[in-house]
């Protein structure tokens, strides 16, 4: 196992232990799919409203709760930034890229994990199990590798407590209100529709919920702006952590 | 060849000198105190040394290897144990030891046998598999300790290792110290002048930047003309009897 690999599994497996990264990782996404499809249930079917209906509803939390990961990553390095123990890393061989790569690779298969048990609990409330669901996971990389590049971008200037409130609040705020997931964007229109089209968030869920249909050519274009995204906030990360160390 | 050889090392944090022109040889296997109060320079020394920082002046080797141009070479040779206790607190005993090894390029094999190693070396069997944040101060002090030398660093800085500990904890680890010594060149920074005084093959006395004194503690009492080791020390790190 090299070294970044253990280091890898050292931020692993404090994430994991760490009861508010379960709670919000896996609980608060399927806690919040399940209060939706109850307010879902007392909608009228004649009212013709599909935005809380458990196939748009489901890709959609699933894309919205991979922003947790930002939380997780930037509270682990701002947490190891202030401490000694980061001290006694520095003074290891371990490199910059091998921080990075440490810091990075636990984080995909968790936004996997996380996803999957998000479109479990959603085939559990009725959502039709197809072999989509896993074109949703693999589509919805991009958004995870965004969010972890935040998380890595706003641990390496911000100190813990101010983590907790960008990431946890803001951060998550942003996400939830420009996702579309909530309420329709189109509804709104205007300036606030072209800056969701533009910011990662509404594609995100956009591109979740055509996978879910099989509509890859909805999807593309959307995990395109994405990815996007990913590159430019991964760049900056990268640079900000070299600096940094 | 030296652990440590420093000409004219010199670190400035804008008009301020924190370390002015450190000339320093440490030999192999040498107990090294670095002495002084508050503000001296040790803790600039230390991260000097360590690579964590680069100097405004001068050069410094360890074993041979640049702390500018050749880090990496450097950091593979030493390994610190810093005031707070340096451990990762979500972990267990035995994964905090491990990850260390690993990192110091150990495979996964020969660190699960490291571990198990210094943790029968420091007795901790009955802390194994205790996260670290559940630990006593005490144990969490000797877990930092430990995970700086399961990478068997042939360099080793010790930054206040006893401070908080009781008496018998204290004498327990100036033990383990004394049972490192000639494997291992140590470099101690205390505020415990007995504990230098004890442990130490010679020290060097920083006071405002500057190293004003080198010797055997013997030797800097001959040379501050005191009674004493702590008489001595207050002589020449500037201060008042």
């Amino acid at each position: 196992m090299s070294r970044t690999l253990f280091f890898a599994k050292r931020n692993t497996l404090e994430i994991i232990r760490d009861p508010i990264s379960l709670f919000f990782g896996v609980l608060f996404p399927v806690l919040l799919l399940g209060l939706l499809s109850l307010i879902n249930s007392a909608i009228p079917a004649e009212s013709n409203m599909t935005l809380y209906q458990i196939d748009t509803l489901a890709p959609g939390i699933a894309a919205f709760g991979l922003c947790f990961l930002s939380l997780f990553a930037s509270m682990l390095i701002s947490k190891d930034r202030g401490s000694s123990f980061m001290l006694r890393l520095r003074t290891s061989p371990l490199r910059s890229w091998e921080y990075i790569a440490g810091y990075c690779l636990p984080m995909i298969p968790m936004a996997m994990v996380q996803v999957l048990f998000c479109t479990l609990a959603a085939i559990a409330m009725g959502l039709k199990s197809t072999i989509h669901i896993l074109s949703v996971i693999l589509g919805l990389v991009p958004t995870a590798c965004l969010y972890i590049a935040l998380g890595l971008l706003l641990g390496c200037v911000l100190s813990e407590k101010a983590v907790g409130g960008i990431c946890g609040a803001l951060m998550t705020n942003l996400a939830g209100w420009l996702s579309g997931t909530w309420f329709s964007i189109e509804m709104i229109g205007g300036v606030f529709e072209k800056i969701c089209k533009i910011l990662p968030f509404y594609p995100s869920s956009q591109a979740a919920q055509a996978l879910l249909q099989g509509d890859w050519m909805l999807a593309l274009p959307n995990i395109g702006l994405v990815t996007l995204w990913a590159i430019g906030a991964s760049t900056a990360a990268i640079l900000v952590f070299i600096h940094h160390h | 060849m030296n652990a440590i050889e420093t000409k004219g090392l010199t670190k400035k944090y804008g008009t301020k000198t924190a370390l002015d022109g450190l000339n320093l040889t440490v030999s192999q296997g040498e107990l090294f105190a670095l002495l002084g109060v508050n503000g001296a320079g040790k803790t600039t020394t230390i991260k000097l040394l360590s690579c964590l920082m680069s100097p405004t002046d001068g050069t410094a080797l360890i074993f041979g290897h640049d702390i500018q141009t050749a880090p990496n070479k450097a950091k593979a040779l030493l390994s610190t144990s810093p005031q707070e206790t340096a451990v990762a607190p979500n972990l267990n005993v035995r994964e905090n030891l491990e990850l260390m090894a690993g990192i110091y390029g150990a495979s996964c094999k020969d660190a699960k046998e490291k571990a198990t190693e210094i943790i029968e070396q420091f007795h901790m069997e009955e802390i194994e598999y205790t996260k670290a944040k559940k630990l006593s101060g005490g144990w969490q002090r000797r877990l930092s300790i430990a995970m700086a030398l399961i990478s068997q660093p042939r360099l080793l800085f010790l930054d206040e290792p006893t401070l908080g500990l009781d008496v018998l904890a204290r004498r327990e680890l100036w033990t383990m110290i004394r049972a490192l010594k000639a494997k291992t060149t140590i470099i101690l920074t205390t505020h415990y002048l007995e504990e230098a005084e004890a442990l130490s093959d010679r020290i060097g006395i920083l006071s405002g930047g500057k190293l004003t004194a080198l010797g055997t503690p013997q030797e800097l009492i001959h040379l501050a003309k005191a009674k004493n080791f702590e008489d001595a020390f207050i002589t020449l790190a500037g201060g008042a009897l």
